[in-house]
């Protein structure tokens, strides 16, 4: 097996009284294109920040690149929920993903002709070159999420980490989002969180299901039948709260 | 605008309020922008009043009053900076108890300092016609001070506006520049309130920089056209008040809340009528 990226070992995690995490268990290998799925509230937003360093676990420990999660963070590109921007910042394609470039980048005055650089490289490879100058406003779904990737790719990480990348934007764009995530998984580690498994399961290597606790499965032997059972899996796990353990 | 110029050429007084004015409007322009986008238009208002506190203590001791104001602004943008990393929730709790205590202080102690009292309308609603020579030196030193920072940090202070998270992620101080940021303001605050006073302050640092938001799509471009803005509106509300001789800070704040709603309907007619005509083609 290659080398873990990120390991998780009996993680748990609760805001207050609510136990969103429990003993979960993971680890993300290189090359990897895992996809973390699981209803609404199910914690997938949380292990990410975990994974991220922004939130830390009452339990369980975590390496990223066999450091703290704080340490590896210039290691990790990120693209958060796109439905959650300011659709109206004043802000150029090009200067949001410039930002890709800080911690890297000089820390006084303006970015450098290498980020510069860098930055045009990112947008050749999400093909929004041409859009460089654009207001982000001009931008449709597809578009600011192809952007975003682009910021995230800006930061030259070693994985990329995508939280929720295909809500809110129709099925044909999302294709062209995985078929793009897919090309990047060539050279990059991939972790997608996503409530839709059905579509995911064409892309990703290793699908894990999540609940609160963790159930990993290898996308081969999710067929037909299995894709149906999980596809109906979040609907049915928020009434049925032990359905994840079944399959 | 005759009656302007003559006063400008005869009167050294019209010279200072004019300079000031336009100042006054760099400052403006920058730290508005970021009210604007970053949207904290309330904690500016709250600074502002919590100004009159420090202002109070300095007429109170017999100090000057405008250094208060800068010691009372910086003083309450670190307190609201401060709550609002901890205690988030408590963010508009402070803001509200700064905004109202600041101003209580402030009446209290001006009105037990002894001797020939103050004419506390000047700090509540401006006069720039008053304006002494050694403010509008100061004034300039804060705005070559407030551009400075900006344009050296320029890069962090947009992502921390824009993206917090993704700041955080890059190893961005996002606590420190948001810190920053609101110093900043607090400075802008303090400039203002020469011209148009502590309660119409708000008009002058937010509005500029929203019209020019409706207009132009960057943030440095924005900061630019609202200091612009920002002149002409100072400039304009000086030459109507002066021409019929109304109060100057009532005077610009009128014009620049006007020129919003203008801007704000036109831009509004505008897209209606794109609409029309792509449906129509």
């Amino acid at each position: 097996m290659s080398e873990a990226i990120i390991s998780l070992q009996d993680v748990s995690f609760r805001y207050e009284e609510h136990m969103v995490l429990q003993d979960v268990s993971l680890t993300i290998h290189e090359q990897e294109f895992l996809g973390i799925v699981g209803p609404n509230g199910s914690g997938k937003s949380t292990l990410l920040k975990i994974i991220l360093g922004l939130l830390v676990p009452q339990k369980g420990q975590v390496r990223v690149f066999g450091s703290s999660p704080f340490e590896a963070r210039l290691r990790i590109g990120y693209v958060p929920q796109f439905a959650t921007f300011d659709r109206n910042f004043p802000i150029s394609v090009r200067e949001t993903v410039l930002q890709g470039r800080l911690g890297k980048t000089r820390l006084i005055g303006g970015y450098r002709r290498a980020d510069h650089q860098l930055a045009q490289q990112a947008l050749e490879e999400v093909e929004l070159a041409d859009l460089a100058n654009r207001p982000l406003t001009a931008l449709s779904g597809g578009q600011l999420q192809r952007v975003l990737i682009a910021r995230a790719l800006a930061c030259q990480p070693e994985v990329l980490i995508l939280d929720e990348p295909t809500a809110h934007i129709d099925p044909k764009v999302e294709e062209g989002v995985f078929e793009l995530l897919k090309r990047l998984n060539q050279r990059l580690t991939i972790l997608v969180v996503s409530h839709d498994i059905g579509f995911i399961s064409r892309y990703i290597t290793r699908v894990a299901c999540l609940n609160r606790t963790l159930v990993c499965h290898a996308t081969a032997e999710i067929t037909g039948e299995m894709i149906e059972q999980l596809y109906g899996a979040p609907l049915r796990a928020v009434r049925h709260d032990t359905i994840l353990h079944t399959h | 605008m005759n009656t302007l110029l003559e006063a400008l050429v005869s009167q050294p007084f019209m010279q200072n309020a004019l300079l000031g004015g336009l100042l006054a409007s760099v400052a403006c322009g920058v730290a508005g922008s970021y009210v604007v986008v970053r949207r904290i238009g309330y904690i500016a208002g709250g600074i502002a009043h919590a100004v009159l506190g420090g202002m109070g203590l300095a007429y109170f001791l017999g100090r000057s009053p405008f250094g208060g104001a800068i010691v009372a602004a910086l003083v309450a943008a670190l307190i609201i900076g401060w709550v609002s990393i901890r205690w988030k929730k408590q963010e508009d709790t402070t803001i509200s108890a700064l905004w109202a205590v600041g101003m209580a202080v402030g009446v209290l102690l001006i009105a037990r300092t002894p001797g020939y009292n103050v004419d506390l309308m000047s700090y509540l609603f401006g006069n720039i016609l008053m304006i002494p020579q050694g403010h509008l030196t100061l004034i300039f030193w804060l705005d070559v001070g407030i551009v400075l920072l900006v344009l050296l940090f320029f890069k962090q202070l947009l992502v921390v506006s824009f993206d917090e998270e993704f700041a955080r992620l890059r190893q961005v101080s996002v606590d420190f520049f948001s810190m920053l940021l609101l110093c900043l303001v607090a400075l802008t605050v303090v400039i203002l309130i020469q011209v148009v006073g502590l309660i119409l302050v708000i008009a002058l640092l937010a509005l500029p920089a929203a019209i020019a938001g409706q207009f132009v799509h960057s943030l440095s471009r924005m900061m630019l056209v609202a200091t612009v803005l920002g002149a002409c509106f100072t400039t304009g509300g000086l030459a109507v008040s002066y021409q019929y001789d109304l109060p100057s800070g009532a005077t610009t704040v009128l014009l620049t809340g006007l020129a919003y709603l203008a801007s704000s309907i036109g831009v509004c007619l505008w897209r209606w009528w794109q609409v029309r005509q792509a449906t129509e083609a």
